[in-house]
């Protein structure tokens, strides 16, 4: 049941990323200061806002677990974590590349959006060793959501301190990352969000179909009494009904 | 009283009392924090420490030293089946976040009172900065408390506790470990005590330990249904 509208979604993902790559190579102008390199931009800071915003709906479908007690909302909520984590390592990746092609350095410490990215990143990785080593289901489950609940707390407060932390004011390299942006470049920059978005959502809609597919065969397995391949599934994810 | 205080006094008082008796974490702690001191000095090859670095180094054992109370805080609960009783008396289960939080405060504010000084003692020229310093100190106390006290909770029934504590309690008090280094840093200045900044990092440290008050009181429920 969670398969359903995968197709469509699909379709407009690719259709979107086609039309946000074709926007960034063909139509964007090329920056004044950066030249090419800044094209990147289109990619990195999309990831980062959709990972941030992942983390955080992460935490609201926790809460929506805690309060209702419905594992599907634990499901949601650690799927979510998990496609934020690994575009989080994208946004890292993208991230050094910008700043070694523009500073020449792979990691500067003074960009404090790229530190407190950072130290967000390192506690959202901190999800699964502390998932996987609660053994009980149900408990896991409560466990991971309040970890969730106040990672996502700590995720603003997080970004306010490193930001203060930086005792110059830093002359912000990216003018163009905060307000001056140009009307093609900024439209660009949207179409590219929207496909982030559409991807994310996509590949959470995804991972939440396999789970639901696997739950399913389990129980169909164990309906006929018969052994699963492997000893019984993993124990890693949360399953779905 | 009512009875979730009663249970908040009751769990407080048996925790205090009990290490009061055995001297499990405390004695640990401070030994703990005194030899990182003496890695430090040759680690750093400095005998007189200053601004930032005094910071780093005063910070960085501290917060190593919590984490050292923070792993044992429910050991006891859950070796001897402390949780089972609490799920069975009919109290407000935050009394025991209460509690224990409180409990791990008193703790960080002992371990400080013997630490701190001998860190003047090793490595300040002076003792001004220490006064000024009692504030940063309490309110950082009062965060650790707070999220040492949630992710202990946790911690403690999962297969590797005593690993799993300090790897999620590190990024989470990263913020708290940002501010109290920055309200600390003008504080240990070479030439006396400065106060750049310092109401303003006082209150990150305020909203910080607000937060996780809050925010351990409300989840803690959960942390106990079974």
């Amino acid at each position: 049941m969670y398969g359903k509208g995968l197709r469509p979604l699909s379709i407009a993902t690719v259709v979107a990323i086609a039309a946000g790559l074709s926007l960034v190579f063909f139509y964007a102008p090329l920056d004044a200061d950066q030249g090419f390199i800044q094209k990147i931009f289109y990619l990195h800071v999309p990831l980062a806002i959709v990972a941030l915003v992942g983390f955080i709906v992460g935490g609201v479908f926790a809460i929506a677990h805690l309060r209702s007690g419905n594992r599907k909302w634990d499901a949601y909520s650690y799927v979510a974590i998990h496609m934020s984590v690994i575009f989080g390592v994208a946004v890292l990746i993208t991230g050094a590349i910008w700043a070694k092609a523009s500073w020449g350095h792979w990691w500067v410490w003074d960009e404090p959006t790229l530190v407190s990215f950072l130290i967000v990143f390192l506690m959202y990785a901190t999800y699964y060793p502390f998932r996987y080593a609660i053994e009980d289901p149900e408990r896991q489950a409560r466990y991971a959501s309040v970890f969730a609940v106040t990672a996502g707390a700590f995720v603003p407060l997080n970004f306010m301190a490193v930001r203060m932390a930086q005792s110059l004011v830093h002359p912000r390299t990216f003018g163009t990352a905060n307000g001056g942006l140009p009307g093609s470049m900024m439209f660009t920059f949207l179409v590219c969000l929207a496909a982030t978005a559409l991807l994310w959502v996509t590949l959470v809609k995804l991972e939440l179909t396999a789970k639901s597919t696997s739950g399913q065969l389990k129980r169909l397995r164990r309906a006929l009494d018969a052994p699963a391949p492997g000893g019984g599934g993993s124990r890693i994810a949360p399953e779905v009904s | 009283m009512t009875p979730s205080r009663v249970a908040y006094v009751t769990i407080l008082a048996k925790d205090l009392r009990s290490e009061l008796r055995t001297l499990q974490s405390l004695p640990a702690m401070a030994l703990f924090a005194t030899t990182t001191f003496v890695i430090f000095r040759f680690g750093l090859d400095r005998t007189q420490l200053s601004g930032s670095l005094a910071a780093g180094v005063l910070w960085a054992t501290l917060l190593f030293a919590a984490l050292l109370g923070v792993n044992r805080l429910f050991v006891a609960e859950r070796e001897e089946g402390g949780f089972d009783a609490i799920r069975l008396a009919p109290i407000d289960r935050s009394a025991l976040f209460a509690a224990k939080a409180t409990a791990l405060f008193a703790y960080l504010a002992v371990l400080e009172l013997v630490v701190v000084p001998i860190f003047a003692l090793f490595f300040l020229g002076s003792a001004a900065a220490l006064g000024p310093l009692v504030a940063v100190l309490l309110l950082a106390d009062l965060g650790i408390a707070a999220t040492g006290t949630l992710i202990s909770s946790m911690a403690v029934h999962s297969r590797a506790r005593d690993l799993l504590g300090p790897l999620v309690l590190l990024p989470l008090v990263v913020p708290l470990m940002i501010a109290a280094t920055g309200a600390s840093e003008p504080l240990l200045a070479a030439g006396g005590p400065g106060y750049h900044r310092f109401g303003s990092w006082l209150a990150v440290l305020s909203l910080y330990d607000l937060i996780f008050l809050l925010l351990g009181w409300a989840v803690f429920d959960f942390l106990l249904e079974d």
